[in-house]
């Protein structure tokens, strides 16, 4: 199993008595691409920050790529997000006063997996499958249209090879024609990939995409 | 915002750090070589200053007898009467004699030399510092008139006396630049009874009459003396500061610096406590910059913390905009003060005399250069802890 989650329960410091996830027993196989739904609020987000070693869980047991989390210090578990996560977030959350190629490169900085290989020439060969023309590629991010920054997203979050990507309802605040066009460039990159996609949203429309739906509830006892 | 109002406190400290130094340096170097300097009783600070730096005005004169009697002494090595009270278009006149071109030292023992010409061998012959010259364009064998008193405008010209001029100086970035020397007989010519001085029309005297045994003064203003060794400084000092035919005074120039340096001191400590002030200021507002930046980057902070950005990545990131920042409103204040070091310093030169060397960095200078980013650091402790605070938030839930 890619990842696989038993008795896992999660509750924030601050309110220990109300638990935002209750998971007995979940999990993913490699390749696989789930789609995850469920309201603002319910828990989706703290799932992710929980599979991507953001947050420590200290009650349960995450495994993922064979390393078990709970057994990671913040620092191991830092790097091995960086090493074998990809992100996209809502918003796509690309720092605007950076270029594409900067804000792809900055994601292999703290990758290890990247070190002993030629950096830029890999982020403008990525640049150029995502159709992202070379003019584009300096430019500070704020200045390119949505669907390219679409694109930059979704390319730094491939940069580093990972085994496994996360999205973050990345379609959250697009329009219908944003939203079919960020997925058919993403779908067909993680097939060719074999890539081993969560994806997230309150979008029911999205499921369509995808060949496992689960609602959060579902997975979680605690909504 | 900020980064200006480092470079303005930048600008500020090490243009004072700068002005200082070279202020000190100038005046340090303004008299060198010289014993001591001997004037009528008054205070040490007031004889330095008119009889070295043309500043403020004698309180009396010393009689040519009692010069001559001290000058007579074994152990002085050499003398150089002065004489002054007249002046010409704002620049001041010294009466003296060819003994100050040969023993008058500035700087690091450097001698007067000339730009043109020579020294005078004649009543009405007059050399002048090379700011004289360039200011009023004068050239050799141009004829002056000097005017009794010291203001720059005086009713009262000594018209009979025109002076001839035979030699320029050299610059020295000293007093001597601006000053306009005459032999002491010229001096005494010219206020001699029946001289025809003071507007009074009388025939013109030849300006080329050689000095004579008859122009002799009776007083002068002060007098430098070199001795024979350094050992006589004080012994001399009490015999002058003791004679009995008339009160005198003897100040080592040393001495008489350190106790004009003790009275800027506390000026020169408002205008540092003023610059350090700004200087708090514009590290304070990069501190409170800074936060306010923390608290608008969430996005970033947590963006950098999923691509696996430790902590102390975002502790050292903001660290280092600090850095940054501070070293650049550094390089953007040097940069300003050496602009404006370049416009200025001519005119501070004409107007004070002070000569200002373009390198600003001195032992002072690096020192706040260091203190800068190192404040800048300090200050920015607090935003980068709370960034720090914010990242590990994540793990702390």
């Amino acid at each position: 199993m890619t990842i696989e989650l038993n008795r896992v329960n999660f509750a924030h410091a601050e309110t220990p008595e109300k638990p935002v996830l209750a998971i007995d027993h979940w999990s993913l196989s490699a390749g696989e691409q789930v789609f995850i739904h469920g309201p603002s609020g319910s828990g989706k987000s703290t799932l992710l920050n929980l599979l991507s070693g953001l947050l420590e869980c200290r009650d349960g047991e995450i495994s993922v790529l064979g390393a078990r989390l709970n057994t990671m210090n913040s620092r191991q578990r830092d790097k091995f997000r960086a090493n074998h996560i990809g992100y996209v977030f809502q918003r796509f959350n690309l720092i605007p006063y950076l270029s594409a190629i900067d804000n792809i490169e900055l994601a292999r900085s703290f990758s290890a997996r990247c070190a002993d290989r030629p950096t830029l020439r890999q982020t403008e060969d990525l640049l150029c499958s995502l159709k992202i023309e070379p003019s584009e590629w300096t430019r500070p991010c704020s200045r390119l249209s949505t669907g390219q920054q679409q694109r930059v997203a979704i390319a730094r979050s491939l940069v580093n090879r990972p085994e496994i990507l996360i999205a973050d309802e990345p379609t959250s605040s697009l329009d219908q024609a944003n939203r079919d066009n960020f997925m058919s460039v993403l779908m067909p990159l993680l097939a060719d990939h074999k890539m081993t996609l969560i994806f997230v949203s309150h979008d029911l429309s999205l499921a369509q995409y995808f060949p496992r739906v689960q609602a959060l509830d579902e997975i979680s006892e605690a909504i | 915002m900020t980064l200006m109002a480092i470079s303005v406190a930048i600008f500020v400290l090490l243009g004072i750090e700068h002005i200082r130094h070279q202020a000190r340096d100038s005046f340090a170097s303004t008299v060198s070589g010289v014993d001591l300097i001997v004037g009528a009783k008054t205070g040490s600070l007031n004889l330095l200053l008119y009889s070295v730096f043309r500043v403020g005005t004698p309180t009396d004169n010393i009689s040519w007898a009692s010069y001559k009697d001290i000058s007579s002494n074994p152990g002085v090595a050499w003398s150089v009467p002065i004489s002054l009270g007249d002046s010409h278009q704002g620049y001041r006149v010294l009466g003296t004699t060819t003994a100050y071109f040969e023993h008058f030292s500035y700087g690091n023992k450097r001698k007067l030399s000339f730009s043109a010409g020579t020294p005078f061998d004649a009543t009405h012959n007059v050399v002048l510092g090379s700011e004289v010259a360039a200011a009023l364009g004068y050239s050799l064998g141009a004829q002056i008139i000097l005017s009794h008193g010291i203001a720059s405008t005086s009713f009262t010209q000594h018209k009979n006396h025109p002076f001839q001029i035979t030699g320029i100086l050299d610059q020295t970035g000293t007093p001597v630049d601006q000053t306009i020397h005459v032999p002491l007989s010229g001096i005494e010519a010219m206020h001699a009874r029946g001289s025809g001085s003071l507007g009074i029309d009388l025939p013109k005297e030849p300006p080329q009459k050689t000095i004579h045994e008859d122009l002799t003064p009776e007083s002068i203003t002060a007098f430098l003396l070199g001795l024979n060794s350094k050992m006589m400084i004080f012994g001399v000092q009490r015999e002058i500061n003791t004679y009995k035919k008339e009160p005198m005074l003897a100040i080592l120039p040393g001495v008489a610096l350190s106790e004009l340096w003790q009275m800027v001191g506390l000026f020169e400590d408002v205008l540092r406590l003023i610059s350090a002030l700004v200087l708090v200021a514009a590290v304070l507002g990069l501190g409170a910059v800074l936060l306010a930046s923390v608290r608008e980057r969430d996005h970033e902070i947590h963006l950098l913390r999923v691509l696996g950005a430790p902590p102390y990545y975002l502790l050292l990131l903001i660290e280092l905009e600090a850095l940054l920042i501070s070293l650049s409103g550094m390089l953007l204040g040097i940069l300003l003060l050496y602009l404006c070091l370049a416009l200025v310093s001519d005119n501070l030169f004409a107007s004070f005399g002070l000569h200002l060397s373009p390198s600003v960095f001195t032992s002072d200078g690096f020192m706040i250069m260091l203190v800068v980013p190192g404040a800048a650091l300090l200050t920015a402790a607090v935003p980068s802890m709370r960034i720090y605070a914010h990242a590990r938030a994540y793990d702390n839930h």
